[in-house]
This record gives structure tokens, C-alpha cells and sequence, in this order.
């Protein structure tokens, strides 16, 4: 078995060690290590963005990353969307909107949507459609999807 | 989103759109789907796969494999017992349950590139991959049969050694499972009646469901012969049946979790995981987690067919069908039972015609066995028919939407195999679309067009069951059997809410594992609204049953002069001293009344009660003369959607199925190389549309209440994918001047197409000259 490496890196603003073989994915130390499982594979291969994440604010697939990779960084999941009791902006939308069919893609658009509304607070309706186009949903058609990330928009502008 | 009001201004919770009770968890990352389950000394299960499309295995060994460190037990098709060659009725579907363990675990022979031939597992993913590969197999390598049109061809390689069918008799091996026939009137009188008849070949790809969630099962198998298996699953109560038939054990001895599914569209009516999972948890005495990668999912489940159609109508030159008739060959896959048949009930189903002939092949190739896609076998079904009828439109001079009212079916229509329509909305459903703001619209630049196409598929009734427990708070709670797989949890509560005159909030949905509730079939064939949210009205209604009878004995009257109405119950003023007691200050009182109440039904609804549903699509297409490449510029799509219970998951099965039949229309293909290796194994190849290659989908909902149903409620789910792919052939052709008859209609074939076309015209000019 491949020698575990110590990381030390920050999730959702808390400091975190952990032990990992370099050869795991940062989404499987997410899942398999932590059990933070919130954050789903769907393709292992950065076509799907199911596994999106924020590295320093970016978004990023973790299954494209390596584990040992999170060293010094920091990440940000699904599972700190909310500040405690309240739900983030988006996720209210979402719920509002319909936006969830099955709900599998919904912890990746949550993430990837974040990035975006971070960087562009009122984006258009194309630009939405732009920098979510990494992210598959074979649900819904995205429509109530782009609908519920501007209404955020409009909502927190 | 438009919705035209019919039905629900009666009702108070019904029609309206709350959030759904189980969004919370899934906008958190609580909610725990197929492959997030860890249970302590967890082992990790991988899946060594067939890497040639039609082999013999002439051995197996796995004794280096065994050795690594790590590893815990690895299994192949001997340790399954030999299962029953006679088909079976498992849950909704026939199936043969030596067929269903082949494909789990290959015997003797491997049929497609991806085929299971053996499964490890060890204390990590890393490692049982690691074993994988020290697993050695000696294949005899066969002649790969990929296509039906091989398959059916005289002296084709034969896939299955004891296949075989009626017509070629029991002494002829064939690739032909099934041929079935629908006939009616005269076909020649018909054709002869026509003025314009139109005769077209078209072929469809194999496509994939596509769900974002891989496969993923955890097995546990207790030391008394009882197992559990979490998995994700579209029917756990099928997954229970197919998959302890496989394993040869009894049925009520394993108990299935269904967990959050992250789609299904079909593709998880039946089993691949979990027998795996199950079988090394017997052979390793813990629980096994067996995951599917993304290339596991597109070379080893079950996508759907792809066929060759032949489509001949004829119409008089005022616009009315005299004749049909339809030939279609589906690939099945490895092993018999392509969606063949319900592509053959549903192709014309949309019409009124007198005359009828329809022949459907189900044709087993060196490809994945194929699964349900969402309207089974109609999609590539319509394509063929919805193309031709716009050409005859336009030969006759007559709008394409108008063609198919005129003909279209309705109440009292009998279905080609049979059964007459009950009250039905497919004029409806083309009116609205012709009366809307986009067909009316104007349609201006170059290489834009605009097609419109419909589509028919059926409302499955089958068997479910529903629990409503009445707590002394007076809130409720309500079990089903049915996987939730796109907000069907708040149609049911929003149902008991009806019924039971609660807010919406103080009803609980709860989805019950095996154990915990009465038999229910898939969440599939639209029917989990229209069945088991008749079982939950139903039970609902048990619930007033009792809380009358509860009042009667407190007012010393009988329940029947108890009247219940929006959570209150009342003496009837006409007979009594008038008395009342809300529902809630009745539940306080249960303990003196007779303990706790509990309402329940099962309902099995044939399929002749169930509300078909139609769909009929307007889209608007830009090509880039360049390139091939379709922009969707616009898109409307209206459908016989019955009462919607929760317009917003009803909007968005209209606009997922949509855009599922534009991935069809205009990029999705399965690849395979001379070999019949799959070559786009992955998302980037394999590829399905993202929000940049929509519009908005705009949905127009047509509330033709069934009949049949205490709400009115007809299935949703499928029909949307219909239309699309013959929409976009139809608008292409305005834009383009091109009828295409082969999907995908990607930008390479489309490409050649329009180049084609170009040197015809050229062609045709020069000659002129």
C-alpha cells in the first residue's frame, strides 16, 4: 500500500489535517477520508462538475485534483454553503425555482454558481449560461437552474 | 410559464407550488444517494470487464490476484447458481432470469466490450483496481454482429447459441428475438386512396440515459441468509425480485434501501451492482460498496436502442391519412427484449387511421443489453413517422400542425393494438401549441427554420402501495414505496395535505425501504403521481374514514352523519345538535378514542385506466452553413399533463425531456470502433447538451383531467422526449433546404449533407445551363 502523506489545509474555514496516498483525487479524500459526501462524483474526468469546489474561491473539479494538492489551501464545499441556520442565497433560489430534479448536479451548480455570482454579482442571462456550462444536469433542462441563479443575482444585488 | 387553467381552481393544496420537503437536504449535501453510504469495516468492490465485444472464455485465474495484500474475495459467474432460462413476470417487466445473471456476471461467453467477468473486493478502490489487473482471462475472440441490419442477415454470426423465434421455427438459430405485428383494414385499398404517399428509410443511434449518478450498491449479508442492499434504484421492490433470483436465495430475505437517485430516466429498472455487492459480502463477511465509473456506466448498462425504420403514409389532398405502415428493427443489445414493443404500440398511436400495417424486430447485436430510456422505444419510433407526415404536409399544402389535428386521436379512437381512448388531449395539446405566441411568431435571417413534430407515450399504471399516519399533533406522515426521483415526494404529501385539509408543511413524504412498506413497482412509465398518488388519496381518505367514525363515537351518531371538510369535522346540520372538532383536537383525543390512526391502500391499475399523455413541440433552429452545427434558437413545448398537481416538477419533466430528445437529435451517439470497442467511453465524447447549448424551454401545460383518476392526474414524466428529434429534422430542412434521416444529426453528418445538397443543386444548374 502507497505510504500516506500528511496535509494540512483549511474546509469551509476550519483548519484540517489529514492523512492521505498521494494517489487519491482531493474528491476522494473529500468522500472516502472526511465522508464529506456532499460533494458527488459523476464522471471522474472534469466533464460533468458534479464534484466542483472552491480552491482559494475558484471553482475546480476535485476529481481532477490530487488530495495531497490541498495542502496549504483553501477549500470551500457544499456543506459550508450555509451560514448555520440560513441558507446562502442560492440555495434559496434554487428551492424557490424547482431548480432540483433528482438533486445529484445541485451541490456542483451550488458551487459553481457561487463562484460565479463572487466574481460577476449581476451577470446576464448568457453569462450565467457560460459559466455553468461546465456543469451537467440531465434533469431539468437548466432553465429553472439559470432562473434561480438570477434571481439570486437580482435578489443580492 | 403559461399554464392554462382546467382543473385545479377546486382544489387548495393541489395546483399550487410549494418547496419540496426534501429540497433541504439536497441543497445542503445531506441527502445520501447510491455511492455515500460507509458502514465500518466497509470493503471496496471493482468490476473486471470484457474487453472484446463477442468472446468465448475458455478460462479465468485469479490466484495472483487473490495474493496482493488487501484483497478479500473475488467472484466470477460460478458462484451463481444457474439460473431459470424461462422468462419471467418480475415486477413490470418479462424477464429471463438466466438472460438477467448472464449479464450480471458472464457465462461461458462475454457479449459486448464492458461485459462483467469477474469482481474483487479489497480493503481500498486502489487496490481491488490493482487486483483487477492480475486477474488473467483467455478469450476466444468471435466475430462481432453490431448492427441489426448484420444481426438479421442470413449466415450471421449467432449470439445467444438457443435463441429462437416462432417464425423461423425451433430448429433455426437467430439473432431474432421477437417479430411482432399490429394489422388493421386494407393497406393496399388505403395507399390507393391517397393522393400523396411518402415512403422514407431512417436509423437512429444507441443513446444513453445519462444520469449524472454512476451505479453504486452497498451489500450486507447477515450469517442467517438475510441481506441488505442500499442502492440506487428506480424499484426497490424490483431490484428485490430480480436480485434474488439471481442469487437463488429467497425474496423475503433481502431487505433493499433505495437511496437518493441521481436519475435514472429508466436505466435503473434492473440490476447490475447489487448482486455483485451482495455476493461479496457473503463471501467476505462485510459490507461491500461496489461503484461504477463513468465509462463502466456507458459500456456495461443499459442504453437505449438504436433502430432501422421504414416509414410509408399516404394522405388525401385534403390533409386526411388513408394508409400507414411501419417496419422497424430495434437492437436489443446482448440479450433479447429491446423496447421494441412499445415502440411499435405507440409510432402512429397519435392518429386516426384506418388503414394499418406495423412490424417490429427486437434483434440481439454485440452491444450493452439494452434498458428503458423515458418513453420507451417511442423517441426513434416518431422520428421516422413525424418526419414523413411533415413532408406530406408540405406536398398537400397544408400547415404540419393542422395535418395532425385533423387526424389526430381522441375519445372513442382505437389504438392500433386495441384499446379505445378514453378522454384524451392530443388536439388540445396541437392547438395550444398552434395558438401560442411562438409558432405564431415571425421566424427572419438566413439558415433558420422552424419544426414542429408530436408525440405519444403511455401512462403505466401497475401496483403501489401508501401508509398515512395521523400523529397527536395532528400533522401527518406518508409512506410510499416509490423512489423519489424528481420531486414526487411533494406531489404525495401535497395530496394527503388535499385530502386531509393540512397545510402542506405539516405533511411528511417518507420513501420506505422493503420491509417498511407494501409491494410498489418502478418509479417509471409515468406512474408514480397517477398510481401511487391514487394509493395515497386513497389512503388519505381511509384516514377521513376513521376520523368520521372517531367523531361519530364521540357525538353518539353515526360516521355518516359526519361530514369532513378542509381538516374539520361536523355533525350534518340537517339531522343534529351541530358539533365540530378540528382535525388536530381530534388527534389529541386518539388515545381515548382508540389509539393512533392509520390509513392504507394498495392500488393495482391496469394500464387501460391509466392517462396517456401527448406532447407537441415547436422549434425554432439555426444551422451554421459552415460548420453543421444546430443552434436551438428557441423552444416550445405543450403537453396533456392532466391535473399537474405541482406545476413546477410538471415544467420540469416538459423541459428535461426536451432537452434530452435535442442531445438525441443533435450529438448523442454510442461509437464503436471495427472491433465493437466503444470508443467515447467518457462525457466529453458521449455528448449531452449543457446550458449553453439551450434557450429557455418554454412550457405550455394543456390540464385535461383523466377520468380515470380521483384528481384527474395523468403520467408526465416521458412523452417530451418524443417530439424533439423530429422537430429539429423537420426544422433543419426549412433552414436548409436538407431532410435528414439518421441521427445523430451531428455537425459532420449534417456537414455532408448540406454538401451534398450544394452539389446537387450545382448539379442540377449546370445541367440546366
Amino acid at each position: 500500500m502507497a505510504k500516506r502523506t500528511l496535509v494540512e489545509t483549511v474546509i469551509n474555514n476550519e483548519p484540517v489535517e489529514l492523512l492521505c496516498e498521494p494517489r487519491q483525487s482531493l474528491l476522494e479524500v473529500l468522500r472516502d477520508e472526511l465522508h464529506m459526501t456532499g460533494t458527488k462524483e459523476g464522471c471522474l474526468t472534469g466533464d460533468c462538475g458534479a464534484c466542483t469546489i472552491l480552491v482559494d474561491g475558484r471553482p475546480v473539479c476535485s476529481c481532477l485534483m490530487l488530495g495531497v494538492e490541498a495542502q496549504g489551501h483553501k477549500l470551500e464545499t457544499i456543506e459550508g454553503l450555509a451560514t448555520g441556520a440560513e441558507l446562502h442565497p442560492l440555495q434559496r433560489k434554487f428551492l424557490e425555482h424547482a431548480s432540483l430534479q433528482c438533486g445529484i448536479c445541485t451541490p456542483g451548480f451550488l458551487m459553481s454558481a457561487k463562484a460565479l455570482l463572487d466574481k460577476i454579482p449581476r451577470p446576464t442571462e448568457a453569462e450565467v449560461r457560460y459559466h455553468l456550462a461546465g456543469n451537467l444536469c440531465r434533469c431539468t433542462g437548466y432553465d429553472k437552474i439559470v432562473r434561480a441563479v438570477l434571481d439570486a443575482a437580482r435578489e443580492s444585488g | 410559464m403559461a399554464v392554462k387553467k382546467e382543473a385545479h381552481h377546486k382544489y387548495r393544496v393541489v395546483g399550487t407550488r410549494p418547496i419540496r420537503p426534501d429540497g433541504i437536504e439536497k441543497v445542503t449535501g445531506r441527502a445520501l444517494y447510491g455511492a455515500d453510504y460507509y458502514f465500518p469495516g466497509m470493503l471496496f468492490g471493482k468490476i473486471l470487464r470484457s474487453p472484446y465485444a463477442h468472446a468465448r472464455i475458455k478460462s479465468i485465474k485469479f490466484d495472483k490476484a487473490l495474493k496482493l495484500p488487501g484483497v478479500r474475495a473475488i467472484v466470477t459467474a460460478d458462484d451463481l447458481p444457474e439460473a431459470d432460462r424461462k422468462p419471467q413476470q418480475m415486477g413490470e417487466q418479462q424477464v429471463s432470469p438466466y438472460y438477467l445473471s448472464c449479464n450480471v456476471l458472464a457465462r461461458g461467453k462475454v457479449l459486448y466490450d464492458g461485459h462483467p467477468v469477474a469482481a474483487v473486493a479489497a480493503t481500498s478502490p486502489h487496490i481491488a483496481e490493482e487486483a483487477l489487473r492480475l486477474i488473467e482471462v483467455d478469450y476466444e475472440p468471435l466475430e462481432p454482429v453490431m448492427t441489426a441490419d448484420e444481426a438479421m442477415k442470413p449466415g450471421a454470426p449467432i449470439l445467444i447459441d438457443d435463441l429462437r423465434n416462432q417464425e423461423e421455427g425451433p430448429d433455426q438459430p437467430t439473432n431474432v428475438a421477437t417479430h411482432l405485428q399490429f394489422k388493421r383494414g386494407d393497406l393496399a385499398a388505403g395507399f390507393d386512396a391517397a393522393d400523396c404517399v411518402i415512403e422514407r428509410e431512417f436509423r437512429t443511434a444507441t443513446v444513453h440515459q445519462g444520469y449524472i449518478e454512476p451505479h453504486a450498491s452497498v451489500g450486507i449479508w447477515n450469517p442467517d441468509g438475510h441481506a441488505t442492499v442500499y442502492t440506487c434504484t428506480q424499484g426497490s421492490f424490483t431490484v428485490r425480485t430480480l436480485a434474488t433470483k439471481v442469487l437463488g436465495m429467497p425474496e423475503g430475505n433481502l431487505k433493499v434501501v433505495p437511496s437518493e437517485i441521481g436519475g435514472g430516466f429508466g436505466g435503473k429498472t434492473t440490476i447490475y451492482c447489487e448482486p455483485i455487492a451482495l455476493l461479496l459480502a457473503k463471501k467476505t463477511g462485510h459490507p461491500v460498496k461496489v461503484t461504477m465509473s463513468r465509462s463502466e456506466v456507458l459500456r456495461a448498462t443499459g442504453p437505449t436502442s438504436g433502430i432501422h425504420e421504414r416509414v410509408k403514409i399516404g394522405v388525401t389532398k385534403e390533409g386526411r391519412i388513408t394508409a400507414a405502415q411501419v417496419w422497424m428493427a430495434y437492437e436489443a443489445g446482448a440479450f433479447p427484449g429491446s423496447p421494441m414493443a412499445p415502440g411499435a404500440m405507440t409510432v402512429i398511436t397519435s392518429y386516426d387511421i384506418p388503414n394499418l400495417l406495423i412490424d417490429g424486430y427486437d434483434v440481439v447485436v454485440n452491444r450493452p443489453k439494452t434498458c428503458a430510456y423515458r418513453a420507451p422505444g417511442a423517441t426513434a419510433a416518431a422520428f421516422g413517422v413525424e418526419t414523413v407526415l411533415d413532408e406530406l404536409a408540405e406536398q398537400i399544402g397544408i400547415d404540419p400542425l393542422d395535418l395532425r389535428i385533423m387526424n389526430g386521436a381522441h375519445e372513442g379512437t382505437q389504438q392500433p393494438f386495441g384499446p379505445v381512448f378514453k378522454r384524451i388531449g392530443f388536439i388540445e395539446t396541437c392547438e395550444a401549441l398552434k395558438a401560442s405566441e411562438h409558432y405564431n411568431s415571425k421566424l427572419t435571417g438566413a439558415n433558420r427554420g422552424r419544426g414542429v413534430a408530436a408525440g405519444f407515450w403511455f401512462n403505466a399504471g401497475f401496483q403501489s402501495s401508501a401508509s398515512v399516519y395521523v400523529n397527536q399533533d395532528g400533522t401527518a406522515s406518508v409512506v410510499t414505496g416509490s423512489v423519489d426521483i424528481g420531486g414526487s415526494r411533494a406531489s404525495m404529501a401535497m395530496i394527503a395535505a388535499e385530502v386531509l385539509g393540512l397545510p402542506i408543511d405539516e405533511v411528511r413524504p417518507v420513501v420506505a425501504d422493503t420491509d417498511s412498506i407494501g409491494y410498489t413497482d418502478v418509479t417509471a412509465g409515468s406512474r408514480v403521481t397517477f398510481a401511487t398518488g391514487m394509493a395515497v388519496y386513497n389512503a388519505a381518505q381511509d384516514v377521513v374514514r376513521q376520523l368520521k367514525e372517531r367523531a361519530a363515537k364521540m357525538w353518539e351518531c353515526t360516521p355518516d352523519d359526519v361530514e369532513f371538510d378542509n381538516g374539520v369535522l361536523r355533525t350534518r346540520g340537517d339531522v343534529l345538535q351541530p358539533q365540530q372538532l378540528t382535525l388536530k383536537e381530534l388527534a389529541a383525543r386518539f388515545i381515548r378514542t382508540g389509539g393512533p390512526v392509520v390509513g392504507r391502500a394498495s392500488v393495482s391499475t391496469g394500464g387501460a385506466g391509466a392517462g396517456p399523455a401527448f406532447a407537441a413541440i415547436c422549434v425554432d433552429v439555426e444551422v451554421d452553413p459552415d460548420t453543421g452545427k444546430v443552434q436551438i434558437l428557441r423552444v416550445t413545448i405543450a403537453q396533456d399533463v392532466g391535473t399537474a398537481i405541482h406545476p413546477s416538477y410538471v415544467e420540469g419533466q416538459l423541459q428535461g425531456g426536451t432537452a434530452q430528445g435535442i442531445g438525441w437529435a443533435l450529438n448523442e451517439e454510442y461509437v464503436y470502433d471495427s472491433k465493437g470497442v466503444l470508443r467515447n467511453t467518457g462525457l466529453l465524447d458521449y455528448r449531452m447538451p449543457t446550458c449553453l447549448d439551450l434557450p429557455a424551454i418554454e412550457t405550455i401545460l394543456v390540464e385535461v383531467p383523466n377520468p380515470t383518476h380521483p384528481l384527474g392526474v395523468r403520467g408526465v414524466g416521458e412523452v417530451s422526449i418524443v417530439p424533439p428529434p423530429a422537430a429539429i429534422a423537420n426544422a433543419i430542412y426549412r433552414a436548409t433546404g436538407v431532410r435528414m434521416r439518421e441521427l445523430p444529426m451531428s455537425p459532420p453528418r449534417l456537414m455532408k449533407a448540406l454538401q451534398e445538397h450544394r452539389n446537387s443543386r450545382e448539379g442540377q444548374a449546370a445541367a440546366g445551363r
